[in-house]
């Protein structure tokens, strides 16, 4: 790990007259959940190493509004997205970056109705472009050549979306084993936590679905379960664990995979 | 003459009383909230071609949808025949369209035959699958009762429409073997049709010409009246699906998956809170329609594709097989969801054109055909609305339901109402200060 993050507001941007590029979304999770925050800063680390000019919100930033949706609560939706979308357009926000497919999604489709038009992108194909551009070399650190990596498509990148192949890209670039679940892409298994399930005890049944899912993942025996979604990331940890397989496998956001196999 | 007007009147009385329970099914749909489905007419079109015409959904399981395709092909191609039936029926003539086609005419019908084996071979396959091997999704607890007994019928009447097809053509020939045939004789000693020619003198070469008659007349009479059944069952039955496949994905939501319905009501009441200016107390203008109920908890308050979804249902369980929920043993069946709306809907149109339009009858979908633990079960995977073969999103239905629940009734699940509390408080699902949202930058 090296040198200090920059991670500038987009506040102290405007105040020096700056515009950037691209608003980097951080998201709820990525700013308060422990294991989320490494995702943001192997987000962030990516940018700084590529000189993307970004800022944050940082504590301008709210919810987006995707879990009340979700769980029925248009008004609080609503509301959220209409306070966002007055701070995003107070700063003419015209490209966004996400670190989660929930807010991804919500920011792309369904702020537009409401008066909120941005680009928006997931971080995985933000960080895929940059390779792709040759400004991002993956190669200097910890190297997962040979390594069994399975990638878990987030239904709201996937399905909602139709993002499937950008963070399989990005696997590919590590020149790693990429081995694929029977039900990936389109036909891809949650993970359990969306529609509000994250935030509630399941309802009656037989079987957690991460633990579904999980077994299906480790059925592969991979090294590592990639994922692009903070929440599928606690579902699929908790998974493993349940299953008490951490020493074998490990569940990593793309991007951090990337940024360890860059050194960043 | 007798048989030219019970011709007659069985055609009257079928198309009648099929347009009769069509008009009951589009009054049903149109009970539904509006919404615009008009746009993007050619993008439309094309879903509609691919998704219903081709079938193309369905391909993702290559065998099941190879047998359907002969089912549907033979049923299609059919309809050709029947417009001669049709046409004979009225005039009295026989195989009326043969002079005029010649070799085309021997072409079509051979064409017909081939299909009718390979739908022959479908169906059996298709009534041994649902009956003998154990395949979960047919075998679900909403599968139990009529709907099990409507999917076997329906291949019933399809094996029975096949027999007559080929009770009709198999005499027929051998009675043209004989020169005894009513069709016009065009200087050849067999129609040619590609199965018939074989079937029917090995079947029925023994029987006498009055013999042949008969049969060949049973058949043919067979036929019609099969199709006349069948027309008028559709309504009653899933298999309104072969009409309906098509307006449905026609109405598709074009839009990405993930972006649910905004509710325009609720933008116009935060649009009012949010403004400075806005009078509080200021009296709502008075020609304003009385406000709709915040989502669904009857049919009614579901748009018109919603029921329209309903309505075209194969009950096919696919939605369901691919259920995260219901994979792990939970109540919720988006097929179930689909079924309820259609049943609903049924029972409520029924009560309102005996009744009047503000019939209530103390019922409404939820609760009474859904329950709450199914609504909160929804991951909101969105994997029902990607597999269905003819584009129904049953997810679109549960939110509906769940903003009724929430907005209008606010039963939320407790830890729901925890995390809902603290978004609207401190800007997150968890019980964080927004002031708090940067210090990961500082953490290590
Ligand atoms: S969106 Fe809901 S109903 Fe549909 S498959 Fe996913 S969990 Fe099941
Ligand atoms: S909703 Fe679609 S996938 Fe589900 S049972 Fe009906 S037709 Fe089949």
């Amino acid at each position: 790990m090296s040198e200090l993050m920059k991670v500038p507001t987009m506040a102290e941007m405007t105040a020096n007259g700056e515009v950037p590029e691209i608003l980097f979304w951080v998201g709820c999770s990525g700013s308060f959940d422990d294991r989320a925050k490494k995702i943001t800063k192997a987000i962030v680390k990516i940018l700084n190493k590529c000189n993307v000019k970004f800022a944050v919100l940082g504590t301008e930033e709210s919810c987006t509004g995707d879990p009340a949706k979700r769980s029925g609560n248009e008004f609080l939706f609503q509301m959220q997205a209409m306070m966002n979308i007055q701070v995003l357009n107070g700063y003419e926000v015209k490209k966004i970056v996400t670190g989660c497919p929930h807010c991804f999604n919500t920011l792309k489709n369904e702020y537009s109705e409401l008066g909120g038009n941005y680009e928006v992108v997931h971080h995985t194909q933000l960080i895929q472009s940059l390779i792709e551009d040759g400004k991002l070399t993956v190669a200097g650190g910890d190297t997962f050549k040979g390594k069994k990596i399975t990638f878990h498509d987030p239904c709201y990148l996937g399905r909602g979306n139709d993002v499937y192949e950008a963070p399989r890209q990005m696997l590919q670039s590590l020149d790693a084993e990429l081995a694929e679940m029977k039900r990936c892409r389109t036909k891809g298994l949650c993970c359990g936590a969306g529609g509000a399930q994250m935030f509630k005890e399941a309802e009656k049944g037989n079987k957690e679905v991460n633990v579904e899912r999980t077994e299906e993942a480790l059925g592969l025996k991979p090294d590592v379960i990639a994922t692009g979604c903070p929440f599928c990331n606690t579902m699929m940890t908790d998974g493993v664990k349940n299953k008490d397989k951490e020493n074998e496998t490990q569940v990593m956001d793309v991007a951090e995979l990337i940024a360890t196999a860059a050194d960043l | 003459m007798i048989s030219i007007i019970i011709f007659a009147i069985l055609l009257l009385v079928g198309f009648g009383v099929f347009a009769l329970n069509a008009g009951k099914i589009r009054s049903n749909i149109l009970m539904g909230r509006d919404v615009n489905r008009s746009d993007r007419k050619s993008e439309r079109l094309k879903v509609m071609t691919l998704v219903a015409f081709g079938q193309k959904k369905m391909f993702k399981r290559p065998i099941p949808a190879i047998l359907h395709f002969f089912l549907y092909a033979a049923f299609v191609i059919t309809q050709i025949e029947l417009i001669e039936i049709i046409v004979d029926g009225i005039t009295g003539d026989h195989r009326v369209f043969r002079a005029s086609l010649g070799g085309f005419y021997t072409f079509m019908i051979s064409f017909i035959e081939i299909l009718s084996v390979l739908a022959f071979i479908g169906t059996a396959i298709f009534l041994i699958r649902r009956n003998l091997l154990h395949i979960p999704r047919f075998r679900m607890s909403e599968m139990k009762g009529w709907p099990k007994l409507d999917g076997n019928l329906i291949l019933i009447l399809e094996i029975i429409l096949l027999i007559c097809i080929f009770t009709m053509n198999g005499s027929d020939e051998v009675l043209y073997n004989r020169g005894a045939s009513h069709a016009e004789t065009l200087g050849d000693e067999s129609f040619g049709f590609a199965i018939s020619q074989f079937v029917g003198p090995a079947l029925f070469s023994g029987l006498s010409d009055s013999a042949l008659i008969t049969l060949e007349r049973i058949g043919w009479w067979g036929h019609i009246v099969m199709v006349f059944i069948f027309l008028n069952y559709l309504p009653f039955s899933k298999h309104i699906h072969i009409i309906l496949a098509f307006p449905n994905t026609f109405y598709s939501k074009l839009t990405k998956k993930g972006q649910f319905t905004n509710m325009e009501s609720v933008t116009n009441e935060v649009k009012l809170m949010m403004d400075p200016e806005a009078d509080p107390y200021a009296a709502p203008p008075s020609d304003e329609a009385p406000p709709e109920r915040f989502g669904a908890k009857d049919v009614q308050d579901l748009s018109w594709k919603n029921l329209l979804d309903a309505y075209t249902c194969t009950e096919c369980g696919r939605c369901t097989a691919a259920c995260p929920a219901n994979q792990t043993g939970k109540l919720l069946s988006p097929r179930k969801i689909m079924m309820d709306t259609r049943d609903r809907l049924v029972e409520k149109g029924k009560g309102i054109r005996k009744n009047g339009k503000d019939y209530d009858d103390g019922k409404s979908l939820l609760n009474d055909y859904i329950t709450e633990e199914e609504l909160w079960a929804c991951t909101s995977c969105m994997a029902c609305v990607e597999e269905c073969p003819v584009n129904i999103d049953p997810l679109n239905i549960i939110m509906d339901m769940r903003r009724y629940l929430v907005m209008e009734e606010s039963k939320v699940p407790t830890e729901l109402a925890g995390m809902l509390s603290n978004v609207e408080n401190n800007g997150a699902p968890w019980q964080f200060s927004q002031d708090d949202r940067l210090n990961w930058k500082d953490e290590n």
